[in-house]
């Protein structure tokens, strides 16, 4: 089992990529937004909802359950 | 597609990536000189290394078909031995006199300490009285962006033609003040730890494509020579044409190279059956 150091030291940069991909998501979609001057459908909408809630969930700092557990079961309504 | 891969560690990667890199379009790498993964001791471990990559790396990559290219420099990491830099930039001028060799690289800065910066500024300024073309590297991670902030301050101090310059490893904090300063700017293509295929093609997309190269990663650590042609579907993907990838993934390397009258790869223009149909 790894300790606190370890986890963070093991997968930081691995994290900090993933976070880096959706913030370019985000990004990606206001360029579009801005160059078509139209927003996404409904559909698209509600992902990009739960993408923003489950970014949200990650700054609690003591959950009541598993942050992995929040996030599938947000990703579940769309 | 016919690619070009402008930042390339052949060194350190096998002779099945040239047979797949060939498979997959590549025609030409060029080979910066690059940090062993500890501090060289002695100048003629660096003129052995020099002849290694503009001497033999050639004859490995001919074997696939594909055109090497190289690059001399003392990595920034060894920049804190002052004395071993001396004495291997004095080596310089014969090796620009080789065939492959296009300038100087890659130089640049890593902790962004004094001594980085006078390497720096001794590796721009020997390339400059040779009529050289440099690449220059800018630091990973935490210290990008203020490394690449000594970077153009260290270049705006010297008499330098921009056009023949090419600052790589640009994101998104860094790409701007390198392109309104007239540079060409090159993104590295990582798994994790620079930038990704995807977020190079939102830069190309937002900043245009002029003066722009595109790398894999390829080199002795995690790395992936694929994430060039990862890039390129990506690019396609997004709806881009196959001229447009060409220009960005074959011809603007060989209009930054081509500066060097070496890299003689000439841009190429695909003809569309249109284009042959009104020519009747």
């Amino acid at each position: 089992m790894l300790s606190p150091d370890q986890v963070v030291e093991a997968s930081f940069l691995e994290a900090r990529h993933q976070l880096l991909e959706v913030a370019a998501l985000l990004d990606r979609h206001d360029a579009a937004v801005n160059r078509t001057g139209r927003d996404v459908g409904a559909g698209g909408a509600a992902k990009l909802g739960v993408l923003r809630e489950a970014l949200e969930a990650l700054c609690v700092p003591r959950p009541s359950q598993e942050r992995t557990v929040t996030l599938l079961e947000l990703f579940a309504k769309v | 597609m016919q690619i070009i891969q402008p930042h390339y560690h052949a060194i350190a990667r096998t002779a099945q990536d040239y047979e797949r890199m060939a498979m997959s379009g590549v025609v030409a790498v060029a080979e910066p000189a690059f940090w062993a993964g500890f501090d060289r001791l002695y100048p003629e471990t660096f003129i052995d290394y020099f002849r290694q990559i503009s001497e033999f790396e050639p004859t490995r990559a001919a074997q696939y078909g594909i055109r090497h290219f190289c690059w001399v420099a003392v990595n920034p990491k060894e920049a804190e031995n002052p004395v071993l830099t001396r004495e291997v930039l004095k080596h310089f001028p014969e090796f620009f006199a080789k065939p492959t060799v296009l300038g100087v690289g890659e130089t640049g800065l890593h902790k962004s300490t004094k001594n980085e910066c006078e390497s720096l500024e001794a590796h721009v300024d020997i390339a400059m009285k040779h009529g050289q073309l440099v690449l220059i590297h800018t630091p990973h991670l935490a210290d990008k962006a203020h490394g690449t902030r000594r970077v153009l301050e260290v270049l705006a101090g010297m008499k330098v033609d921009p056009e023949r310059i090419w600052i790589d490893h640009v994101e998104e904090q860094t790409i701007k003040p390198c392109l309104d300063a007239g540079y060409w700017v090159g993104f590295t293509l990582y798994p994790i730890t620079k930038c990704s295929p995807k977020r190079a093609v939102d830069m190309l997309e937002k900043y245009g494509t002029d003066r722009m190269l595109v790398n894999s990663s390829a080199d002795w650590g995690p790395s992936d020579p694929f994430t060039l042609q990862e890039c390129i579907l990506e690019f396609r993907r997004r709806g881009h044409s196959l001229q447009e990838a060409i220009e960005v993934f074959h011809n603007n390397p060989c209009r930054f190279l081509g500066q060097n009258p070496k890299f003689d790869i000439a841009p190429i223009r695909i003809e569309t059956d249109v284009v042959k149909a009104a020519r009747g």
